[in-house]
């Protein structure tokens, strides 16, 4: 694979609940760090991508506004969303800007600020989160959707509810070394199996509290650059060696698998031929933990194990920091936190920082290779990055 | 000159309804006579649940309906403890998947069924029910 577009800056601001600010000054936060990241002025990006998820936004068109706030104005810029993989997709069409020519540097700005709805708000939108017309009126919500391919899943490959809660506890392991996530605290086993632990709370079987990430505001920004800006602006460039994006039915009657996200599947394909490596040359990865099962079922779908293995990687701490595929050795959704629009970028700086070696405590030793899994909606949208380092 | 009126019957379609205006409104019809249909395309044959009104396929949108009949197997669900706007006092409450071959259908498992008796493979059978307020929905019972 040819390096022709690099990263040359990521930045993300702290995962809080409840930003005391406005998006134009949580946008700032990530776009600042960025900029500081790369070195850079704001007269090198020659465009913009802003994106959200728009049901959590009160700001119209949010693009010109943040542009304007953030400096870029009179370049282009313009808004994309594919739910929680929006960022990952704007990195896509950043690539594509780049690699076709139509600019040198752009920036890809995610952000979410869930909390500028009311939770009564929130709890209406949740109801929409599918296809309104023909499974909203059952009264579906997120975690039901996910816990819907948990129990597929347990019933065909044994997987177990401890299982799931040790996916959990790796996630609190990273969450507590790190400053920007939302949820710093420890969770254990036993919080899993204790009646009073709100973590053990059920919220769709057989999901729990403790198996579903955190809600969080939050920005982040990733710069990419041509070949030529990133030799002359970069020191440590990150380049992209393979993209990968896929759809399915929204609907889940139009659907076949579900023991695993077939988008994950093809978008994963489709990068690792980009990029012409195989699974085992990942050294380590972001999964996109929106609950628990979706790590178990990245995990397979990605090519790390084969289906139904996953439960062997867990329980052999094999995707902790120290074994053979760190996986969300940030702390991942389920601890650093999920705010929509800004999960991918944040994924993607987590990569950049640990090939560049400057993860600290959360580094995994020398990694080469590094991939990003993000997925939008249920399966709905999948992105797959992979970032080599220079 | 009558005003002409718009044909909302759909908005008669579960707890709560997001949607009011369809081309394939007579699914409510069917509903209303205890069935639960989708549609099947004339020219390709392709059988769709839910009924659309369009077949990507072929591009045709000549359109009959078929009723969701005889047993399917249950594929996946999930008991909901917390619930969206709208559906709190129907807690709890179960939402399944259930093939039926040809095509699969999404609904909810009917609460005659005690959840520690739910399971994946178990054969099911729509059921179309009035809610208190009027609303029609399907659920999924015994076959
Ligand atoms: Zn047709």
């Amino acid at each position: 694979m040819e390096k022709k577009v690099a990263i040359i800056g990521v930045g993300q601001s702290a995962f809080v609940r409840g930003y005391p600010g406005s998006i134009k000054e949580l946008a700032f936060e990530a776009f600042r760090d960025a900029l500081q990241d790369a070195g850079i002025t704001v007269d090198e990006i020659s465009a913009s991508v802003v994106c959200s998820a728009p049901e959590y936004d009160k700001q119209r068109s949010p693009a010109g506004v943040l542009a304007e706030y953030l400096g870029l104005v009179p370049k282009p810029t313009f808004y994309l969303e594919s739910l929680c993989s929006s960022s990952s997709m704007g990195l896509r069409i950043a690539y594509s800007l780049i690699e076709s020519g139509l600019h040198d540097v752009v920036a890809v700005i995610g952000f979410q600020k869930m909390s500028e709805i009311t939770s009564a708000e929130s709890q209406e939108r949740m109801g929409r989160g599918a296809d309104i017309q023909w499974e909203s009126p059952f009264g579906t919500m997120m975690p039901a959707y996910y816990a819907m391919y948990a129990q597929a899943y347990m019933e065909k490959y044994g997987l177990t509810l401890e299982d799931l809660a040790l996916v959990r506890v790796k996630s609190s392991t990273y969450g507590q070394i790190n400053e920007k996530a939302v949820y710093r605290k420890p969770v254990t086993l036993e919080m899993f199996s204790d009646p009073e632990s709100p973590i053990s709370s059920p919220v769709a079987s057989p999901l729990r509290v403790g198996d579903c990430c955190a809600n969080a505001d939050g920005s982040s920004c990733v710069i990419v650059a041509n070949k030529e800006k990133a030799k002359a602006l970069c020191k440590k460039p990150v380049w992209i060696l393979g993209l990968g994006a896929a759809s399915e039915s929204v609907n889940l009657s139009g659907r076949e698998l579900f023991t695993g996200l077939s988008v994950a599947i093809n978008a994963g394909e489709q990068a690792y031929k980009m990029a012409g490596i195989t699974p085992k040359d990942i050294d380590v990865a972001e999964v996109h933990d929106c609950f628990t099962i979706a790590e178990v079922m990245a995990y397979e779908n990605l090519g790390f194990c084969k289906p139904g293995e996953a439960k062997e990687l867990i329980r052999s701490k094999e995707t902790y920091k120290e074994g053979s595929i760190p996986v969300n050795v940030d702390g991942g959704l389920l601890s650093k936190g999920h705010p929509i629009g800004a999960t991918g970028g944040s994924q993607i700086r987590t990569i950049v920082l640990q090939l560049r070696g400057e993860a600290g405590p959360m580094q995994v030793k020398d990694p080469e290779i590094g991939l990003v899994h993000n997925i939008g909606g249920v399966g709905l949208y999948g992105n797959v990055t992979i970032l080599g380092r220079d | 000159m009558a005003k002409k009126e718009i044909d909302v019957r759909f908005k008669k379609f579960g707890v709560v309804s997001f949607t009011a205006t369809t081309k394939v409104n007579d699914f409510i019809d069917y509903l209303e006579k205890g069935k639960v249909a989708g549609t099947v395309c004339k020219k390709c044959g392709k059988k769709f649940f839910p009924p659309r009104a369009d077949c990507y396929k072929c591009l045709s949108s000549d359109m009959d309906w078929f009723v969701v009949d005889g047993t399917g197997s249950l594929m996946t669900y999930s008991t909901l403890k917390y619930a969206p706007v709208g559906f709190e006092n129907e807690l709890p409450y179960t939402i399944a998947l259930v093939d039926f071959g040809e095509y699969k259908v999404f609904g909810r498992i009917s609460k005659e069924i005690p959840e520690d008796e739910i399971k994946i493979g178990m054969q099911l059978k729509p059921q179309v029910v009035t809610l208190p307020n009027g609303q029609l929905l399907y659920e999924f019972i015994k076959a």
